[in-house]
């Protein structure tokens, strides 16, 4: 991130500065110097306005990220530094291991379960509260309390519901007659457990993010469309989803880069906190972490950092993508 | 002490503030992606600060520590601990007997967190405890940086711990590293009601006849009560690999520490004849130990009807069996006598008050203090003195139908013949076992073959 201030500046380089108007004479001519200032002011001042963001950014995001990528060339022992230098050694080792594969298997498979679900269900979250309820405000501010509770309180609670033994969601299913899940045991029902604690948390927030959006669609093509003769479900598919396009593409984005890295939820999902006796839940960012501490390999730690960086690059683009092609497929209004 | 209490796992990287590298939503992605940019910055951080450290040639040696604090200037000490070790009541003591000392007491809640959080503040530099614990597990681990602990030799103490607790923790420049505090001598507890209502003896003494002298012995003693009771023989198998690894001279590492756990047959065959014992004769209640399903059999009908019992599992059972009457121990232990666990007291070189804390940690693990953390939460002493202490030996534990608790450790102290060599990796590999058992006994996605060929793998990677 070079210094924004080198970047071209926004108004045409005419030597004279800001257009000049037509001049009627009745006041002086400024000091050249107060001109330059004014002109500095005009044309320079934005970026110094948003500058303080970049810098920031420059130094906790960038810099860190550049960083992770020289460690993972080395050689990098958590307590004993940097070692020597060995290309791309680090990757190769890392991209050999199985628990890796295993791992990129279970962050993607955990963010589909969580993203998809959590989307659909935010937008007909939405949709209900964008009716006129009695107390309003409640539910609006009810849907956002799990997004307060600390995730580490979720997953006790939630581990605790999908005990394999003795938990409730088992206890349940057997009196219905389902035999018993191993939700710590098996591959599957693991993820779609850490899935269900993610989309506790998430899915009120984005239904509020969908709610502002819903709320600026203009009223009156509502009673167009009900003249029309469309129903509510027609309203809604018609309506309500093309004018949340933008939105549905920030959510999903937001999500991707949220779900790839997560964390919390599968380390707190059983009392190790490794991801399961055959890393079940191992997901890429646990990887990463029993890489960097618990055996003290920081090269390869960041190896994996890089990898899963350009995965969720990857990915975020093929998003962008697909959501421009739809919404361009779609006429336009 | 290998003890997890509950399943919270705070992690420890709170590096700075957590800048989300999405500068599109800084919400949402400060959500799961805390861990990750917290990573980032953890490696950044530590890189610099290592960087910075040996650029300065790393003469972190505490060379002003003395000057800093000289006699009777105020001084505050830091002191982490894991699990319970009991020192809540003494650090209160020490302040009322050195006025000019306050202690700050930082506890974790289990040995690998306290783990991690050592090897990440040696890692920077910075950020370590005056006094921080060193599990026996990992001890070997840490002593390959002897430059980062202070040396704690003190000729008056040489003789204060057993001999083997004392020499596990000297270097091989004859440094020591750790001041010893508790041990793990282990005995077996039992259900003495589970017993009764199998048909079987319940008293203590006809029980540790009953369960015989060896891991067969125990084994076949858990046949008969299976085939007697609806409950299992033990929770699960990590439980019982504890009590037999414990007694396996040269288990994992060589004495040149290469990795040899996948080509020793005395660990393959442990390993076979107990999971064919937990699976196959079915003595084995499937339970991951320190699990949520584990902590709630202790209250249920079904249950398990022995543990092997290290002094500090007793508080550990008592805390999730409260209410549930009919727990005892024998004083036996199958193979002979073993030891699971107990700690060190060390004393890193970043610090700035060396001296004090040196004081502090040989006051923590004297005799009378060892003592009184035995009273608190079990913890079993390591020093001779306290061994033979007549408040040790006449100490009764009434949950455990008050049961001479002390004397019966006591003479499963006596009983320790080996010391295992426990090598640098011993903690990695022991964890990579304990999931290779539990992918069988308690997952059952693997039979035992498949669940070793996996293990072979493990320690592929580490070699």
């Amino acid at each position: 991130m070079s210094a924004p201030a080198a970047e071209a500046p926004v108004t045409t380089a005419r030597s004279g500065g800001p257009a000049q108007g037509p001049r009627t004479g009745r006041r002086k001519p400024k000091s050249s110097f107060r001109r330059r200032v004014s002109t500095w002011d005009r044309r320079y001042s934005p970026y110094l306005y948003i500058s303080p963001f970049f810098i920031l950014f420059a130094v906790v995001g960038l810099f860190p990220l550049v960083y992770t990528a020289w460690v993972a060339t080395h050689d990098w022992d958590l307590i004993m530094g940097q070692g020597e230098f060995i290309g791309a050694e680090n990757f190769l080792h890392v991209l050999g291991e199985r628990a890796f594969w295993v791992s990129l298997r279970n962050t993607l498979s955990i963010f589909v379960l969580s993203s998809a679900p959590q989307v659909v269900a935010a937008i007909l979250i939405a949709y209900l509260l964008d009716y006129n309820l009695r107390a309003k405000t409640f539910w609006r501010m009810g849907v956002l309390v799990p997004y307060v509770v600390t995730p580490v309180a979720v997953a006790l609670i939630f581990s605790n519901l999908f005990g394999d033994r003795f938990g409730l969601v088992n206890s349940v299913l057997e009196t219905i007659g389902i035999d018993a899940i191993g939700w710590h045991s098996d591959t599957l029902p693991s993820h779609l457990a850490i899935a269900t604690m993610v989309n506790f948390r998430w899915i009120g927030y984005n239904a509020l993010i969908f709610l502002a959006a819903m709320q600026a669609v203009p009223r009156d093509l509502y009673e167009a469309a009900e003249i029309d003769g469309a129903g509510k479900v027609r309203q809604f598919i018609s309506v309500t989803i093309p004018n949340l396009r933008p939105t549905i593409i920030f959510v999903i984005i937001t999500s991707t880069i949220g779900g790839l890295q997560i964390f919390d939820e599968p380390r707190m999902f059983d009392q190790y906190g490794r991801g399961g006796t055959d890393g079940q839940w191992q997901t890429m960012t646990m990887y990463l972490y029993e890489l960097g501490w618990t055996r003290s390999d920081f090269g390869q730690a960041s190896a994996v950092a890089v990898l899963l960086f350009l995965l969720i690059v990857a990915i975020g683009l093929v998003n962008f993508i697909i959501t421009r092609r739809i919404s361009s497929s779609e006429v336009k209004r | 002490m290998m003890r997890t209490t509950d399943h919270h796992h705070e992690h420890d990287e709170d590096h700075s503030t957590s800048a989300s590298a999405a500068p599109l939503a800084p919400t949402r992605a400060a959500g799961p992606a805390r861990g990750r940019s917290r990573v980032l910055q953890g490696v950044a951080l530590t890189s610099v600060l290592t960087l910075a450290l040996t650029a300065c040639g790393g003469s972190a040696d505490g060379e002003d520590s003395e000057d800093a604090a000289a006699e009777g200037e105020d001084v505050t000490l830091s002191v982490t601990t894991f699990n319970e070790f009991g020192y809540e009541d003494l650090f209160e003591e020490y302040e009322e007997l050195n006025e000019n000392i306050t202690i700050e007491h930082n506890k974790i809640d289990t040995a690998e967190n306290a783990r991690d959080s050592l090897r990440n503040s040696l890692g920077a530099g910075q950020g370590a405890s005056d006094i921080e614990p060193i599990e026996v597990d990992w001890l070997a681990e840490f002593q390959q940086y002897p430059d980062r602990f202070e040396d704690l030799t003190d000729p008056e103490l040489e003789d204060r711990w057993l001999d083997w607790k004392y020499e596990d923790a000297v270097l091989e420049d004859g440094s020591l590293i750790g001041y010893g505090t508790d041990s793990g001598p282990q005995a077996v507890c039992y259900r003495a009601d589970l017993f009764e209502e199998a048909g079987l003896p319940s008293e203590r003494e006809e029980v540790a006849e009953f369960l015989g002298d060896t891991w067969e012995d125990y084994f076949d003693a858990g046949r008969e009560f299976v085939a007697e009771s609806e409950s299992a023989w033990y929770s699960g198998s990590d439980n019982i690999w504890q009590g037999m690894i414990n007694q396996v001279e040269v288990p994992y590492q060589n004495e040149e520490g290469e990795v040899i756990a996948d080509e020793n047959p005395e660990v393959r065959d442990l390993y076979d004849q107990l999971l064919q014992a937990s699976v196959e004769d079915e003595l084995s209640a499937g339970l991951a130990q320190w699990s949520g399903d584990w902590s709630d059999a202790f209250q249920r009908e079904e249950t398990f009807a022995t543990m092997m019992c290290p002094g500090w599992m007793l508080g550990i059972i008592e805390g999730n069996a409260a209410e549930v009457e009919g727990w005892d121990i024998a004083n036996t232990f199958p193979g002979g006598g073993g030891n699971w666990g107990g700690s060190y007291l060390t004393v890193p070189s970043q610090g700035e008050n060396i001296e004090q804390a040196k004081e502090l940690a040989a006051w923590l693990t004297a005799p009378e203090q060892q003592l009184k953390a035995f009273e608190v939460v079990g913890a079993f002493p390591s020093t001779t003195e306290a061994l033979e202490a007549d408040e040790l030996l006449s100490s009764t534990n009434e949950f455990f139908n008050d049961a001479p608790t002390g004397e019966i450790l006591a003479e499963r102290a006596d009983a320790v013949e080996t010391q295992p060599l426990k090598g640098t990796e011993y903690l990695t590999i022991n964890v990579a076992i304990q999931d290779a058992i539990n992918r069988v006994d308690v997952d059952g996605i693997d039979d035992p073959d498949a669940s070793w060929e996996k293990f072979v793998n493990d320690m592929e990677a580490l070699r």
